[in-house]
């Protein structure tokens, strides 16, 4: 019996040093799957990116169902995963749980604070992005209005408002914001005709730059505006492709930056919430060949400066968040 | 609010207005056969969905509408079959097929367009454009004057600006839309068939003693409904949208309802409901419109809102009274 003991405990052990021997890490795509032209498919670019630089490889699964969620968790930590990076703040509750069941694997999420010993949390500033397309927004406006759509009424999209409207308001103090969300229940996320409504009102009401936080009513924005010969903002990914020439820039969030992070630094890595602002490039704004017809050297000039005072801290844009009031933006 | 702001709002709320009619007629043929639909949505849904494929796959709108009108016929008669057939609950089959719209349709999204459950863009011929009506100043006109269409249409007059915004440049479905209401009144109110529908809803045994099939005139009803909800969904998809997003119809199967029972099943009256309830939406649009209307600071919530509140208050019978087809909600059973 004793025998038969430690050679079952010698075969466990030695299965979990294999196990451990051969961590991968892996990431966990959120519904909307991997190549959603957003949010997930800048993960996967991440995830990518690390695998080509050091020629490893990684696991990966992609959420089918809500009811997925733990199992595939569960599944990649036993598997000796390690570490395992989820993308969405939809983790949140899921993770709190299973994280303290295996506290040698290392997790990292994004979007959400999950406050476990080994989770890396990881936020974004989007209020400094959106700082800096507010400026572009200001700079390309020729009526002096521009618009702010935004999905659901939450703190989070007042964030992006605020910052935007502190961006604008630094080029063009007298510029006119007008701001708009879409709605109050989730349904405001997937609105694409109120979307396209409320970017014809704004069109009438003199705007000729609109900036769309919202989910899929932001691709309505986007079409309202090409269609109304106006210049839109993408927002999460880069956007610009969409409407060539017609989208005058991005505001992008670097889960890319945060994924590839979370794999170079591989188990063990430090854990907490992880800040991910203009200094460390986490936010910003996207140029690319469909933009840059249309952003003139000036104005993207006065932006990577503003960008640079916000990394040295000389600069601080206002976080909706922190005190739920905006100074440049009234709701 | 001078009067070009005026026509602005107005041609906001026969875009919005729009798809609540068609879905609101739809909903008006079911339920004068007695036949209950809480799954105008889902059609919506499904139509949006498959004439947004099919228009990106075959580069044609038409070939779009026609399979978007398909899947929502498809739908209905779903519908049909367990409400009518199988005589089950109308409410619950309803339901069920919002539920399945809502996740078949991103699923096949998916797996056909690996876009995150979204159809790509659509352009060019794909998309329904605006009619141009005569004598109406349009992009066409402004293209060969050469200046933006916005500064002609400032030196209009009043009532070529009315003329232009508000009656032309809409979609062709828009005008099948408003259309639609004459010949539903017409239909149900001066044919044979209308009358044997109408009184299938009141009291189906009557129709079926006069030796005419109650399934079969409720299946008719079906039918029409497929075509209504379907063309809701392409406008929603091609005409107002280019392309399908999740869950893109954002409740307005739900408003549809509200405004039928607003209108107390009567088809002209759908129309004035539809088209307040597109009003109050395109005003919660302009903010700066509803500050210069009201002396008080009025939430655009409590705008978006009042199509139910309205709703609530007829049917409290404050206003009149709401009462719906005697048999509506009951399957058909010839003998107990």
């Amino acid at each position: 019996m004793t025998i038969m003991r430690s050679i079952l405990g010698a075969a466990a052990a030695l299965a979990l040093t294999a196990g451990i021997a051969s961590a991968e890490p892996a990431i966990i795509f959120d519904l909307g799957g991997k190549f959603d032209k957003s949010f997930n498919e800048s993960a996967y670019t991440g995830a990518k990116r690390w695998a080509d630089k050091t020629g490893g490889t990684f696991r990966e699964i992609e959420m089918q169902s809500e009811a997925q969620r733990e199992q595939a968790l569960r599944r990649l930590a036993e598997s000796g995963s390690n570490p395992v990076v989820m993308t969405g703040f939809a983790f949140g509750n899921v993770l709190a749980e299973v994280a303290p069941d295996y506290p040698d694997t290392s997790f990292a999420i994004i979007d959400m604070v999950v406050d476990q010993p080994n989770v890396r949390s990881v936020v974004f500033s989007e209020h400094e992005g959106s700082y800096l397309v507010g400026m572009l927004a200001a700079n390309a406006s020729k009526s002096g209005t521009v618009g702010f759509i935004g999905g659901m009424d939450i703190p989070l999209i007042r964030k992006f408002a605020c910052g935007y409207a502190e961006g604008v308001k630094s080029v063009n103090p007298d510029a006119k914001i007008i701001s708009n969300m879409t709605g109050t229940t989730p349904a405001a996320w997937n609105d694409p005709v109120k979307g396209s409504e409320l970017t014809k009102a704004q069109v009438s009401q003199g705007a000729d730059v609109v900036f769309a936080a919202a989910g899929g009513t932001g691709v309505g924005v986007l079409q309202a505006a090409a269609d109304e010969g106006i210049l839109s903002i993408g927002v999460d990914s880069n956007q610009n492709h969409l409407h060539p020439g017609k989208v005058l820039t991005s505001m992008v969030k670097r889960v890319d930056n945060a994924v590839e992070k979370a794999f170079d630094d591989g188990p063990g890595f430090e854990t907490g919430i992880v800040v991910m602002g203009v200094s460390n490039e986490g936010v910003g704004f996207a140029m690319d060949e469909n933009n840059a017809d249309i952003v003139d050297a000036n104005w993207k000039s006065a932006a990577d400066m503003a960008a640079e005072k916000i990394s040295s801290g000389e600069l601080s844009v206002h976080d909706y968040m922190a005190d739920n009031t905006c100074p440049a933006l009234e709701f | 609010m001078d009067f070009s702001t005026l026509i602005q709002v107005l041609d906001s709320t026969l875009r919005l207005a729009t798809p609540l009619l068609l879905a609101c007629l739809a909903g008006l043929f079911s339920e004068r056969s007695g036949i209950f639909d809480i799954g105008l949505e889902a059609k919506m849904l499904i139509s949006a969905f498959f004439s947004a494929a099919f228009a990106y796959t075959t580069g044609s709108v038409w070939l779009g509408l026609l399979a978007g009108i398909a899947a929502s016929m498809v739908f209905a008669f779903i519908h049909g079959l367990a409400s009518i057939t199988f005589r089950g609950n109308q409410l619950i089959s309803g339901v069920a097929l919002n539920f399945l719209a809502s996740g078949m349709t991103v699923l096949i999204a998916q797996s056909w367009f690996s876009q995150g459950g979204r159809t790509p863009s659509l352009i060019g011929g794909a998309r329904f454009e605006g009619l141009e009506l005569p004598f109406a100043i349009g992009p066409t006109d402004a293209a060969a004057a050469g200046r933006p269409l916005s500064q002609m249409l400032a030196e209009a007059g009043p009532l070529q600006l009315f003329y232009s915004e508000l009656i032309s440049g809409h979609s062709i479905l828009v005008y099948i839309a408003l259309a639609a209401v004459p010949a539903t009144w017409w239909i149900l109110f001066r044919t044979r068939f209308g009358l044997r529908l109408r009184a299938v809803g009141e009291n189906p045994a009557a129709v079926d003693t006069a030796g005419i099939s109650v399934v079969g005139l409720r299946y008719a009803a079906i039918g029409i409904v497929g075509i209504l909800c379907g063309l809701a969904g392409a406008y929603l998809a091609t005409g107002l949208q280019a392309g399908f997003v999740k869950d893109m119809t954002a409740g307005r199967g739900y408003i549809a309802l509200a405004a039928l029972i607003f209108a107390k099943w009567r088809p002209w009256h759908a129309l004035g409901a539809c088209m307040l309830f597109g009003l109050l939406q395109a005003l919660a649009l302009r903010t700066d419109v509803v500050e210069a209307l009201f002396p008080f600071k009025m939430p655009v919530q409590l705008l978006d809102s009042m199509p139910y509140i309205l709703t609530v208050v007829i049917l409290a019978g404050f206003v009149g009274k709401a009462i719906p087809p005697r048999a509506g909600g009951q399957p058909y059973v010839k003998e107990r």
